[in-house]
């Protein structure tokens, strides 16, 4: 009975945060089919859900890393931008777009790189730092760019097209590679040294040091990751669109952060759910486009997405305060 | 015998505030070291510099003879030294077994984890050193335990990895008789296995008892070093460190 008793405990400290945010998934998905089953049952709603939820969860689940290694980053929503750019003007200028891809997430790291290091290394405040980043990465895109928008429909004819973002059989391609993103994410963040490092530097950085491992590398390949994820992102919506433009990403900023949140993973550190950051991810691309699907005006998306995170924290209060 | 680690003439400064002075320190295989000293000596400086957490300043560290370079706490626990922290360097949200293998974990290529191993070898180990609640297994988060149950936890981390050189820093802090009594227990089955410990304590009972030599530092410096033969009780070991060090 008692080792049932410690079976269960642990199986809900590894998983209750994931439990929870599949949870409110599935009670959105609930009030969705009560209150509109007439557009729930048409698949165009479910079909532009699955175009967002690609780029939002390359964005979404490297920032579980970030946070649940003690950081947080708001650059990366300027780092999408500035990885696009790079992709798309090398693009225009003829070259091969798998390079300008290689390069592009390459652009990504460094930045990741840069604003850890800034961060780790200075001690900067990563809350207000990358904020700063965030507004001085945008200006450069603006300066560079004359904010002008850059269209590149001559990748249509390269393979990388077909293969990263095509259709196969009515299947976006994008959704594919989400979901091998996740996968790995998963294995990485709770099989692989790196995760498990993330883990302990999050959950109390002395004993990491102490423990001899390397605090300052480990939160700054973090926010590489995030720069990747953010470059990868960026690149995919540009293919997709054919178009870069310069605010491009800052939509997303405030959206990838809230499906963190909302997908279970505490602001505290040391802790954090892949699989809990899918459905937060589900969870506000459903409210963003399930909102309009039901036949409510767009301005009641902003109420209920501020609604369902404060209700997805009150929530995961049960899963109970930080233990220290 | 075969010096373990050597600290020489080692100084360690923060801003204008020198925390070691030129100290000297030496362990030998199947040694049990007690290092005493009041509030502020540097106890806590000169333990963190020994496993690696602070490097020095000025001086030399040898481990077996050899003097290393860039010295930090990875290189400490690569050369045998294991170090069961004050603070008992835990990570209080993830389970035991994370915590056992912090930093050492068990892998494979590329970097995975061999978890299954590490709660094999988990689960033995907290069995080992003494736990018998079934409520508490190897998955359990560390932030559920006592602090005798965390005490534990880092010993077993410790024993897992067959430290040449344990280091406790004030193990028996907050800990209960019976608790006190394991540690006791451990110390000397390490001592049997012809391994060393560096034990740091303020209570001057419980470092009498358990050390083969004594090393008493103060404001930084290693004022006196004596063998357990020198003195007859802890009384006089207290007597002698008091007049060392100037304290009434």
């Amino acid at each position: 009975m008692s080792n049932k008793n410690s079976f269960l405990s642990n199986y809900f400290h590894r998983n209750g945060r994931a439990l929870g945010s599949i949870g409110y998934f599935v009670l959105l998905m609930v009030i969705f089919l009560i209150g509109a089953p007439e557009a729930w049952i048409r698949p165009n709603l479910h079909q532009s859900v699955f175009v967002m939820m690609p780029t939002l969860i390359f964005l979404t689940i490297p920032l579980v890393f970030l946070v649940a290694s003690g950081e947080i980053d708001l650059s990366f929503a300027s780092t999408y931008a500035v990885a696009a750019y790079v992709f798309a003007l090398l693009v225009k200028n003829g070259v091969d777009p798998a390079i300008c891809l290689v390069l592009g997430i390459f652009t990504g790291a460094a930045i990741g790189a840069l604003v850890g290091t800034l961060i780790v290394v200075f001690r900067l405040s990563s809350l207000v730092a990358s904020l700063g980043v965030l507004f001085l990465l945008r200006g450069v895109i603006l300066l560079l760019s004359n904010s002008r928008s850059i269209t590149i429909m001559e990748i249509d004819n390269h393979w990388i097209y077909p293969l990263l973002v095509g259709n196969f059989y009515g299947f976006p391609m994008q959704i594919f590679w989400a979901a091998i993103f996740v996968i790995f994410c998963y294995y990485f963040f709770n099989k692989h040294v790196f995760g498990i490092h993330i883990q302990h530097v999050g959950d109390n950085s002395v004993s990491a040091e102490q423990m001899g491992i390397n605090v300052n590398a480990v939160k700054i390949k973090a926010f590489m990751f995030v720069g990747i994820g953010s470059a990868i992102g960026g690149i995919f919506t540009t293919m997709i669109t054919y178009t870069f433009f310069p605010t491009q990403g800052f939509g997303y900023l405030l959206l990838a952060l809230a499906a963190v949140f909302v997908g279970g993973t505490p602001y505290w550190g040391g802790l954090g759910t892949i699989i809990g950051a899918v459905f937060g991810v589900g969870i506000i691309a459903y409210m963003e486009i399930g909102i309009i699907a039901i036949g409510w005006s767009g301005e009641w998306r902003q109420f209920f997405n501020g609604l369902i995170i404060l209700l997805a924290l009150l929530g995961h209060r049960l899963h109970g305060e930080r233990v220290r | 015998m075969e010096n373990i680690i050597e600290l020489d003439n080692v100084t360690k400064r923060f801003g204008g505030i020198t925390a070691l002075n030129k100290a000297s320190l030496k362990v030998t295989r199947g040694e049990v070291v007690g290092l005493i000293g009041d509030n502020g000596a540097g106890k806590s400086t000169l333990i963190k510099t020994l496993v690696g957490v602070y490097s020095p300043d000025e001086g030399d560290i040898l481990i077996r003879g050899e003097k290393v370079n860039a010295w930090n706490a990875l290189k400490a626990r690569e050369s045998g030294i294991e170090t069961v922290f004050q603070d008992r360097a835990l990570t209080p949200q993830q389970s035991i077994v994370k915590n056992i293998f912090m930093g050492k974990e068990l892998r494979y290529p590329f970097g995975f984890i061999k978890e299954k191993e590490q709660i094999f070898e988990a689960n033995r180990l907290i069995r080992e050193i003494g736990f018998t609640s079934k409520l508490i297994n190897a998955e359990s988060p560390v932030g559920n335990l006592s602090g005798g149950e965390r005490q534990g936890v880092a010993i077993a981390r410790a024993i897992y990895n067959k430290a040449e050189l344990i280091v406790l820093d004030e193990p028996t802090n907050n800990l209960s008789l019976n608790e006190t009594q394991k540690v006791f227990d451990f110390v000397l089955n390490v001592k049997k296995s012809n391994r060393s410990v560096l034990f740091i304590g303020h209570n001057i009972y419980h470092v009498y008892d358990i050390s083969d030599r004594f090393v008493i530092l103060d404001r930084g410096e290693v004022v006196h070093q004596l063998n357990k033969n020198d003195v007859s009780t802890p009384e006089e070991l207290m007597k002698i460190m008091r007049d060392t060090i100037g304290v009434h």
